[in-house]
């Protein structure tokens, strides 16, 4: 084994593990779980004092998964594999960490296509719609199952930052740092417009029934495919787009056909095509939504300083420079907000070319961010 | 740019304990982390460089990234009481741009900046060659420096800009300077506020 490898390892093999809770969840629909599943990985050790954990809160599309592989698997396939590991800026030499299939979510948590006790049938449409609260409420559970008090930090990616900014709202003695990444404190109104055209594929989608799927035997993949290559569009850059595909022709020629023609067609079908197959439509569905009605500051009369009033984390906010869907201009909302209540708080703009993608990259300027801010963590 | 450490004592003089303070163009944090540790401030540092950055997030200090010249238009108006700029005016495109930012976000600001009137300066360009100095350290073609201004300079453009001088303290190598500071003094630092 080299240096760099003994240095900088991957986890190794992980095994997901599955906590159940009896005890009635209250959601802020007004709906309630009576009972649900989470799922989760750990690496790294829980010390003694039980004071070097932290949550890594998932996105969009992401998962418990997060670093490492599955026994069978021969590469890493856990989602941020490039930060969390022995030596890597996320150290689990020094860090317990914690990733958590989400509520609602389609990787093993409780979600729409687990079994409604009062039907005993799939949920579907009828899986109640979840905020970001609610998840850092189930967290939060998670966390006392584990006999966690408090996080060493909490931290996530565009809608996994706006996890861990809740987290700091909602459990302030909780969660002593907070790295909110790619995000915002609230979606704009064109963000909210592309999450509606991908809802609308799917819920257009004739196998879709109203999203009972499960029991008509069908999957609505060419609505999540639809929904899938929009969004691929806004996490990428123009620039990045320009220089991975250009205007290529998979032929060289024009073929004047609607086939995949340019080489960006080719990939969006990829993408699409291999999401449509993963990825549940109703916990699309309702991941969308959850990111569209996260607004902290709405039951402050919109004033953001007053909604982060409550928090007493020392944060990191990072933004990516051609990140146009979590423009830096909405991380700077965050960070203004934070300094005017008096917080601790360091803010980094990393000039990386790669939209709002660069979040899940290993930016040289973006890890060394990460690894200095955790590197001051004390455990 | 290094900043000279009489330069952070005569700053640190003009800071009232506690204060909440802004440092532009903060480098390392080393002047945040004096007032911190001297006068207990809470303190925020801007800086662009992400080596810089890098550097703050290791230090502890509390880093906004940004581009000063682009403004400080996520502050509120009057939320500090003093922003510093320490030997980086000279830096800046928008000089006036920033002083009334400082102005607007803090109740005071506190300026420094090498004056190219001192007369090793003089004595340089008279010499036929662009002055390279303890307070200067760059030559022509790699300097940061973008403004090039003395003493009188300043004080005219803040008389006309309606910024009122507080204080002055001026110096040439550490050594306090009274009588023609234009000329004697290599570096000059300023207490200043609005009418």
């Amino acid at each position: 084994m080299t240096e760099s490898q003994s240095t900088c390892q991957s986890i190794g093999i992980v095994a997901p593990q599955t906590a159940h809770f009896e005890e009635v969840l209250s959601l802020r629909s007004g709906a309630r779980l009576d009972g649900y599943e989470l799922v989760f990985e750990t690496y790294g050790t829980l010390n003694a004092a039980r004071s070097n954990a932290v949550l890594v809160c998932h996105a969009l599309s992401g998962s418990h998964h997060v670093a490492g592989r599955h026994a069978g698997e021969k590469e890493d396939s856990g989602w941020w594999n490039n930060l969390v590991g022995p030596g890597k800026p996320l150290d689990t030499g020094k860090f317990f960490v914690i990733g958590v299939n989400n509520l609602g979510g389609c990787h093993g948590s409780t979600g729409p296509r687990s079994i409604n006790p009062a039907t005993e049938c799939p949920w579907g449409a009828d899986f109640p719609f979840i905020t970001v609260e609610d998840w850092v409420d189930a967290q939060a559970r998670l966390a006392d199952k584990l006999g966690i008090e408090s996080f060493a930090a909490a931290i996530g990616g565009s809608l996994g930052g706006m996890q861990a900014l809740s987290w700091t709202l909602q459990y302030p003695e909780r969660v002593r740092h907070a790295a909110v990444i790619a995000s915002a404190p609230k979606l704009t109104a064109q963000n909210i417009a592309f999450n509606e055209v991908a809802r609308q594929a799917i819920l257009t989608d004739p196998d879709f029934h109203d999203g009972h799927f499960y029991v008509h035997g069908t999957v609505p993949e060419r609505g999540l495919r639809l929904a899938r290559m929009v969004g691929h569009i806004t996490y990428l850059s123009d620039d990045a787009m320009g220089e991975k595909f250009g205007r290529s022709l998979r032929h060289g020629k024009a073929a004047y056909s609607y086939d995949a023609e340019f080489e960006i067609e080719s990939y969006l079908r990829y993408q699409g095509d291999r999401f449509s197959r993963q990825f549940d439509a109703n916990t699309y569905l309702l991941t969308t939504r959850a990111l569209d009605y996260y607004d902290p500051a709405l039951s402050h009369a919109g004033d953001l300083t007053a909604a982060l009033a409550a928090a007493r984390a020392g944060f990191l906010v990072v933004a990516f420079t051609t990140d146009w869907r979590f423009s830096p201009e909405r991380s700077r909302e965050i960070v203004y907000a934070l300094a005017h209540n008096g917080r601790d708080v360091a803010y980094a703009e990393i000039d990386c070319a790669a939209g709002h993608d660069s979040f899940l990259l290993d930016d040289p300027q973006y890890h060394a961010v990460l690894a200095a801010w955790f590197g001051r963590i004390e455990v | 740019m290094p900043a000279y450490r009489y330069d952070y004592d005569v700053i640190a003089q003009w800071i009232e304990h506690g204060e909440k303070v802004l440092d532009l163009g903060c480098g390392d944090g080393g002047l945040l982390s004096h007032l911190i540790e001297t006068r207990q401030v809470r303190g925020y540092g801007v800086e662009n460089d992400p080596e810089k950055i890098l550097v703050c997030l290791k230090n502890g200090i509390n880093v906004i990234q940004a581009d000063m010249d682009r403004g400080l238009t996520g502050f509120d108006d009057g939320f500090f009481d003093h922003v510093i700029m320490s030997l980086s005016l000279q830096a800046m495109h928008n000089t006036q741009g920033i002083l009334a930012e400082m102005l607007r976000v803090g109740r005071e600001a506190v300026v420094s900046f090498p004056n190219f009137g001192y007369w090793r300066h003089r004595q340089s360009i008279l010499n036929g060659r662009m002055p390279v100095s303890r307070s200067l350290p760059y030559e022509w073609f790699n300097t940061p420096n973008v403004r090039f201004f003395t003493i009188d300079d300043f004080e005219a453009l803040c008389a006309q800009s309606g910024i009122v001088i507080h204080k002055r303290l001026a110096f040439d190598d550490g050594r306090v300077i009274v009588d023609d500071p234009n000329f004697l003094a290599s570096v000059a630092v300023y207490r200043l506020g609005r009418h």
